[in-house]
């Protein structure tokens, strides 16, 4: 494995004392007919400033769920039953929704998960980037915004003539790259990136990706990096979480994920990644063994575990930190 | 890149004027599959019906030198197409001599002022109460009571008439029962004459409203629910608009592209009149036209009516086709 010196640098600079955010026991469940659907359970981590935490794991393990919680998004029948997130020492599930809206994009944005279909249709790409700045920044004299906007696109690498269209005559990379420009356009502390490359070709992935890196190094922005891609984790991420069914399996420095995963389910999922370097979204051969609404006592992967033991079965092993930075919840390497 | 080209204005303008030939020929040809002369036919079937029809013969002399009726086919076509383009719709055959095209630029102003102006206010009702019912913010108590306003649209549109006179005019006497303008007034520019207008007008604007909102705010609702599970929705939520930004630039600005289609339309249709309502109040538009020439078998008068409507339907879809890139980015001029 080999990162750009840039990227060694900025992973450098990350400092470990202060946390942009803290998630604590987090919760989500989706009420449905046949019961709650746990779709985020008891999940904790915090992202320190300057740095990207990747959020990893299958497809339906919880990921935007967890995402949209931190922003307080969750869609109906979704919702928040336990658990904290302080944003800069700020308590976000308790504030109201006044309270919210002010810190909402000033302080946490969002990179959608569909950014093809996150773009009002009837709005120009300026008024839309204008929006989100003048709402929080109130009216702004048209030169200086106009030239703001111009410049934030030029940041993502888009041509000036962006500044006019419409989203639908904007390739998908281009209105992802929009989105990315109209999450820092307040210079936020943090920003959750949701699979930011998929559902784009792989040249555009990486143009996607360079952004990303660009941003990051640029302004020194959190950001949360969800996504299959572990091409792109690898390219960005200082540390990488690891979720498996609504529970977060084992965090630790993006090298230890990838050199030394000790959680068989991540040991599972490097190896499903054929090179670092190809950019394929993650398949394994078998997917979730339980229903959601229904997890098994114990520990939250011993039905597909090769390591199982009898303790598994009974008793749910706690996140612990067992190595300095690497936290893991198995009963392996104690 | 949106500029409106000659290319398709070009093509709307044939597209308008194909419409309005073929409407005219179905007209033509209609009465024409009957054997026999279908002027004589009409004439005799009216004086089987009411015994003497007054000036039959010189009607009957007025036709033939119209159409040519004893000329080919053909000659007959060209004749009424040249004079259905120049809006010469011929005598009305209940109330010969008037013609139908006057007896239509009587009726027409009552119409199109009484009609245009109902379908627009229910329009903008019908769609403002739609939009809230779909909207996740709106008060829950505002979203009980609102569903209350689409039960009238279900109550059969004469009883509902007949109420709002029985109770309105012969109860209350706030306003007039029937009729378009006080007796005896000067028609024309007046404070006294647009005042009686107005004043007529209310009730069977309150009718029409009342009854076709119901239809214009369950599109709506529809359409608010799904625009509302729109990821841009939930992009505008995290950016930290305000509510009724997100509701008004975002949700409603979406949800109404599709009733603007309907509208355009129903506003096409407009000079059909509203026959029911037309009929309860006694107004004297175009609606209570066509009733009269239906009760009087005036077949000219029907089809003039019909084919005033096939020409403002066809003017209406064109402008609307000449609108839609404007109001929605996406449809451009180049394509389609
Ligand atoms: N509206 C809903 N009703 C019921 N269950 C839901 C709903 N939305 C999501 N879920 C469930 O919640 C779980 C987590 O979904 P989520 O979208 O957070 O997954 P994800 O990790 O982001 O997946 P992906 O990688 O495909 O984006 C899934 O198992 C899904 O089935
Ligand atoms: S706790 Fe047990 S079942 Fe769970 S991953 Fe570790 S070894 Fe496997
Ligand atoms: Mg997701």
């Amino acid at each position: 494995m080999s990162f750009s010196q840039a990227s060694e640098n900025a992973r450098a600079s990350v400092s470990q004392e202060a946390a942009v955010l803290q998630v604590c026991d987090l919760r989500v469940y989706y009420d449905t007919p046949l019961g709650a659907v746990r779709a985020v359970d008891g999940v904790s981590f915090e992202v320190y400033q300057g740095e990207v935490l990747g959020l990893v794991g299958e497809s339906g393990c919880g990921k935007t769920t967890a995402a949209m919680a931190v922003l307080r998004l969750v869609q109906p029948p979704g919702r928040i039953v336990g658990g904290q997130v302080f944003l800069n020492g700020v308590e976000l599930t308790r504030l109201s929704e006044g309270e919210l809206r002010r810190i909402r994009w000033r302080e946490l944005a969002l990179i959608p998960q569909g950014a093809m279909n996150s773009l009002n249709p009837v709005m120009k790409v300026r008024d839309q980037i204008a929006d989100a700045i003048e709402t929080h920044e109130g009216k702004q004299p048209a030169r200086e915004l106009k030239e703001r906007i111009l410049q934030l696109l030029a940041t993502v690498g888009l041509p000036a003539r962006v500044y006019n269209m419409y989203p639908h005559e904007l390739s998908g990379g281009m209105k992802q790259r929009v989105c990315i420009a109209m999450a820092i356009a307040l210079n936020p502390p943090l920003i959750i990136a949701d699979e930011p490359t998929s559902a784009l070709d792989v040249v555009v992935q990486r143009v996607v990706g360079e952004t990303l890196l660009r941003v990051k190094e640029q302004l020194g922005v959190s950001i949360i990096l969800i996504g299959h891609d572990m091409g792109l984790q690898a390219q960005l991420a200082n540390r990488v979480a690891v979720m498996y069914a609504g529970h977060l399996v084992e965090l630790a420095p993006v090298l230890a994920i990838f050199s030394a995963p000790l959680h068989p389910y991540t040991q599972l999922l490097i190896e499903a990644i054929p090179t670092i370097k190809q950019r394929k979204p993650l398949k394994l051969t078998e997917g979730l063994t339980h229903d959601l609404r229904n997890p098994p006592p114990g520990c939250i992967f011993h039905l597909r575990c090769p390591h199982a033991m009898d303790v598994c079965r009974s008793e749910k092993p706690p996140l612990r930190e067992v190595r300095p930075g690497h936290f893991l919840a198995c009963y392996l390497h104690a | 890149m949106r500029g409106l080209t000659l290319g398709y204005l070009v093509r709307r303008l044939g597209m308008f004027f194909l419409t309005i030939w073929l409407g005219a020929t179905i007209i033509f040809i209609v009465p024409r599959l009957a054997p026999g002369d279908p002027v004589a036919a009409m004439v005799t079937r009216l004086q089987a019906q009411s015994g003497y029809v007054e000036g039959s013969a010189e009607m009957i002399e007025a036709w033939r030198a119209r159409f040519g009726l004893d000329g080919p086919i053909y000659v007959q076509y060209v004749n009424y197409l040249r004079s259905v383009l120049t809006f010469n719709l011929g005598f009305s055959l209940s109330s010969f001599p008037s013609r139908v095209e006057e007896m239509i630029a009587q009726a027409l102003p009552w119409t199109v002022g009484l009609l245009s102006v109902a379908t627009i206010i229910s329009f903008v009702i019908g769609n403002a109460i739609g939009a809230l019912l779909a909207w996740r913010r709106t008060p829950a108590a505002l979203r009980a009571i609102l569903p209350l306003s689409f039960t009238f649209t279900s109550i059969p549109f004469f009883m509902l008439a007949i109420l709002f006179i029985y109770v309105f005019a012969f109860g209350l006497r706030w306003f007039p029962p029937f009729g378009a303008y006080g007796r005896g007034l000067v028609k024309g520019f007046n404070w006294p004459f647009i005042k009686s207008v107005v004043e007529h007008g209310v009730l069977p604007a309150f009718s029409i409203v009342v009854a076709s909102m119901g239809f214009w705010g369950l599109g709506m609702r529809g359409m608010m629910i799904t625009t509302d599970g729109e990821d841009y929705m939930i992009l505008a939520q995290a950016k930290g608009l305000r509510p009724a930004r997100i509701f008004w630039n975002y949700g409603i600005r979406n949800a109404v592209l599709p009733q603007f289609t309907a509208l355009a339309l129903s506003l096409g249709g407009i000079v059909g009149g509203s026959t029911l309502v037309e009929y309860v109040f006694a107004y004297p538009g175009m609606g209570y036209l066509l009733y009269q020439g239906i009760v009087n078998n005036d077949y000219t008068l029907i089809q003039g009516i019909v084919f005033m409507l096939i020409v403002t339907t066809a003017t209406a879809v064109f402008i609307i086709d000449l609108l839609y890139p404007f109001i929605d980015p996406r449809i451009s001029y180049q394509k389609r």
